[in-house]
């Protein structure tokens, strides 16, 4: 395409306002963005909304029920060889683990992006590692609270809402994590044997953006639930 | 390695034909194929829920006259009735029917983005159905606690359908979630990344707005409802308290408190208020189409019809507390809702007059479809004047939960766009199918559908005004209630039973039209848009041929002085008419 020809489209060679307005209008592309880039975003967007309503819902019926809520920072401890509990150590590992895979992921789609298929393979099943490591410690919290006795119906501390709202969000949360895991393993084959070679590594960044979903979403879950 | 656009890939070797009858008209992903799965299916539910307003009304209008419609039926039929014409007839036909075939033949396009997912799509949807209709069949029956599914009473033992019912019902309605989302993903972002050259955002066909719009908002109202039927499935099936307050249930104190029934609510009409403009905003679209092609005029105002879906699209989060004036909220809740869903009729009126100003001095033809518009228009104006009042907490005080409710949003979102969907169905018919339909028959559906749909629902703002109130079974002796009423139910009952067997010259209209000789041709309305200048009628797979078409000109130049003919083809080069006729802000 000539660029006057490419001006007569409407390309986005304007800048401020105008070229925001040439965006807008253009044809064939919005903002020369990948259609799966795009369909990436606007179900990321989608998502949102989903953890959304699950996190006001639960602000809600914390609010509506009369009996007390229990204290996370007792439920959610742990001691290390018989010293004193320590209050939300795994979940501050956990949201460790979990901030670094993003920071491996960004690896990976630089990577990707340098068309080296080798470190691009190997970050992102050091990103998938960590995920499963997420997703393993989660196991663990669960068992633990279920030895507690912490039922979605009922707990010994209080509101029987608090174990009903941990299970599921935590639940939806981790389900999120795990398919991201399944998700980065068979992308990551698909780069091994070359799929990409010629269509370029976009799948990669398309990836990486749902994974940077999944921990921000976990930055609020953390927020909200654990440290409220 | 520099990406290539998908407008710019014009060799088809991409495209890969399917060869077995199984890939081809089965497991297609030719969004032609699916656009008709989708219909059917639908047009197959709905006909179901037709049947159980029918039984309804048996019931309201000739009390006992049938003696297996007990309490319980009556009430599953009513909540049955309510889900499968909202959810899986309006939305799987506008968005999965029409938005599947439209866009990208409006677009230009040679299929969705993603027809992988697309298919999916269509076979998740179909599961939700079967799921739906399977809760028919378990003990206890469907769900029967009305189609909002309130929280604590659908789940209550007493409440016909409250357990496996109920569970069939939330796990149909999120796997419909997962199908419309996946079908969602792929109408946005085709619309948005997959049109052909020269076709900007503004030179699309509305029907591509409204579709596009809608989808956005179904994109982001479906997550409250998915989330909620979550919710209440864990109150159902674990014990759990999320809408559960402390209550006497068959004289013990339940196990469950402490939850939040208002919560349901706002989350179930979060989403149910933006669902009423998933239907209409559709609409909105196809009959502007309907309307400009057979009134050979360009749409009225088209930047302002854009922008008043986009507003409508916006303002309908806003406003989903007007379903809850009675609930219990703070009254100044009720100021803010409804403020904003006066104003949401601002831009509604904008679009009737725009409307009604196409047709103004317009070259109209009185065929099929656009006598099913323009009924729109009637129909439309009507439920949406019936809406100003219930829109304004005083009036909606006395008037809530009576038949005048029911008439109303029978009338907006009921009769409106079913009239829209018969006026699409008709217009595009020929396109789809490359054979016209029986005008006679069709204008004859049309006189008996909309004056028989007045006869149904006129009377029953005035039983509202009576004060008679909806979902009752049967009224007994009411003393506020003149005996006279049971006269104009019953009929009620006639026109609705003539109504519905009127639907049937449809069904012979468009299966006796297959079989006719002749061909309607390519392009029989001279429309402008692009579905009308495809190669093959019907189109085949690949819509186009070896080249995408090119867009020079917006989808209404109609009646241009000095063309040679009244029409002017979207993909025809030349000055662009529209351009000289307007203003533009930029250009």
């Amino acid at each position: 395409m000539s660029q006057s020809e490419a001006v007569a489209n409407g390309s986005p060679t304007a800048a401020g306002m105008t070229g925001f307005v040439q965006d807008w209008k253009s044809d064939k592309q919005t903002y020369q963005v990948p259609w799966g880039k795009a369909m990436m975003w606007i179900f990321l967007v989608s998502d949102t909304f989903i953890f959304s309503c699950f996190l006001v819902g639960y602000m809600t019926v914390r609010i509506s029920t009369a009996d007390p809520w229990p204290l996370a920072t007792e439920v959610f401890a742990l001691s290390f060889f018989g010293s004193d509990p320590i209050p939300l150590i795994l979940i501050a590992i956990m949201t460790f683990v979990l901030i670094t895979s993003s920071g491996t992921m960004a690896l990976a789609v630089n990577f990707g992006y340098r068309r080296d298929k080798r470190k691009t393979v190997m970050f992102m099943l050091f990103t998938a590692a960590l995920g499963a490591t997420f997703v393993g410690m989660q196991a663990y919290e669960w068992s633990k609270l279920i030895g507690y006795g912490v039922r979605p119906w009922s707990n010994p501390w209080g509101a029987e809402q608090f174990g009903s709202v941990f299970y599921m969000i935590t639940g939806f949360h981790g389900l999120h994590v795990s398919a991201g895991v399944i998700y980065l393993l068979i992308i990551a084959r698909k780069v091994a044997r070359g799929d990409y070679d010629k269509k370029g590594y976009e799948i990669v960044e398309i990836t990486g953006l749902y994974w940077h979903f999944v921990d921000l979403v976990w930055v609020f879950i953390f927020a909200f639930f654990y440290l409220l | 390695m520099a990406y290539v656009p998908l407008a710019d890939q014009d060799d088809p070797h991409a495209l890969h034909d399917p060869h077995s009858f199984i890939t081809k008209y089965v497991w297609s992903q030719d969004h032609k194929v699916i656009a008709i799965q989708y219909g059917g299916t639908a047009i197959f539910v709905g006909l179901i829920a037709l049947g159980l307003s029918i039984l309804m009304r048996l019931q309201l209008g000739f009390p006992d006259s049938i003696s297996w419609i007990d309490p319980a039926f009556y009430y599953q039929a009513v909540t049955m009735h309510g889900m499968i014409m909202v959810v899986y007839l309006l939305t799987a036909l506008f968005l999965g029917g029409f938005g599947n075939y439209l866009i990208p033949l409006m677009c230009g396009t040679r299929d969705m983005v993603f027809p992988f997912l697309n298919m999916l799509s269509f076979w998740f949807y179909l599961l939700s159905v079967i799921i739906l209709l399977a809760s028919f069949f378990v003990t206890g029956g469907p769900a029967g606690a009305g189609w909002t599914l309130y929280a604590p009473q659908s789940i209550t033992a007493g409440t016909p359908g409250s357990g496996g019912g109920m569970l069939l019902m939330l796990i149909s309605l999120a796997v419909f979630i997962v199908a419309f989302t996946m079908g969602g993903l792929n109408y946005v972002t085709t619309i948005l990344q997959a049109r052909t050259r020269g076709m900007t955002l503004m030179r699309m066909p509305l029907s591509i707005w409204g579709i596009f719009t809608a989808t956005v908002l179904g994109l982001f109202a479906f997550p409250a409802l998915l989330v909620s039927a979550i919710m209440l499935g864990f109150d159902l099936v674990l014990g759990t308290s999320f809408f559960m307050p402390a209550m006497m249930q068959l004289g013990e104190q339940s196990t469950q408190d402490g939850g939040s029934p208002i919560l349901f609510q706002h989350l179930f009409w979060f989403f149910g208020h933006p669902e009423v403009y998933i239907v209409a905003l559709p609409a909105f679209g196809l009959v502007s189409d309907v309307i400009a092609t057979h009134a050979r005029k360009n749409i009225f105002g088209y930047r302002m019809m854009v922008w008043a879906i986009i507003a409508i699209g916006g303002l309908s989060f806003l406003v989903w507390a007007h379903h809850m004036y009675v609930s219990g909220m703070n009254p100044y809740f009720g100021f803010f809702f409804a403020t904003t869903t006066l104003i949401i009729a601002v831009p509604t009126a904008l679009k009737v007059y725009n409307w009604v100003l196409t047709l103004w001095q317009g070259n109209i033809r009185l065929n099929t479809p656009m006598l099913f518009a323009i009924g729109f228009i009637f129909t439309f104006v009507h439920g949406g004047l019936t809406g100003l009042f219930l829109g304004n907490v005083i009036i909606d005080v006395p008037l809530a939960d009576t038949y005048f409710v029911v008439a109303h949003f029978h009338m907006v979102m009921g009769v409106s766009p079913v009239l829209v969907l018969y006026a699409a169905l008709y217009h595009w018919y020929p396109k789809m199918t490359g054979r016209m339909y029986n005008e006679t028959m069709g204008k004859v559906h049309f006189w008996c559908t909309f004056l028989g749909t007045y006869a149904i629902y006129l009377p029953m703002h005035y039983l509202g005004f009576l004060g008679v109130p909806r979902r009752y079974y049967e009224m007994g002796n009411t003393d506020f209630v003149p005996a006279t009423a049971q006269a104009l139910n019953a009929n009620i009952t006639i026109a609705a039973i003539f109504v519905a067997t009127a639907q049937v010259l449809f069904f012979i209209n468009i299966f006796m039209s297959l079989r006719k000789e002749k061909d309607a041709g390519g392009n029989p309305w001279g429309a402008t848009t692009l579905e009308w200048q495809t190669p093959d009628t019907p189109p085949k797979h690949g819509n186009w041929g070896p080249e995408l078409p090119t867009v020079y000109r917006w989808a209404y130049d109609y009646s241009v002085p000095g063309a040679k003919q009244d029409f002017i083809p979207q993909n025809e080069p030349g000055e662009e008419y529209e351009k000289t006729f307007h203003t533009r802000g930029h250009s």
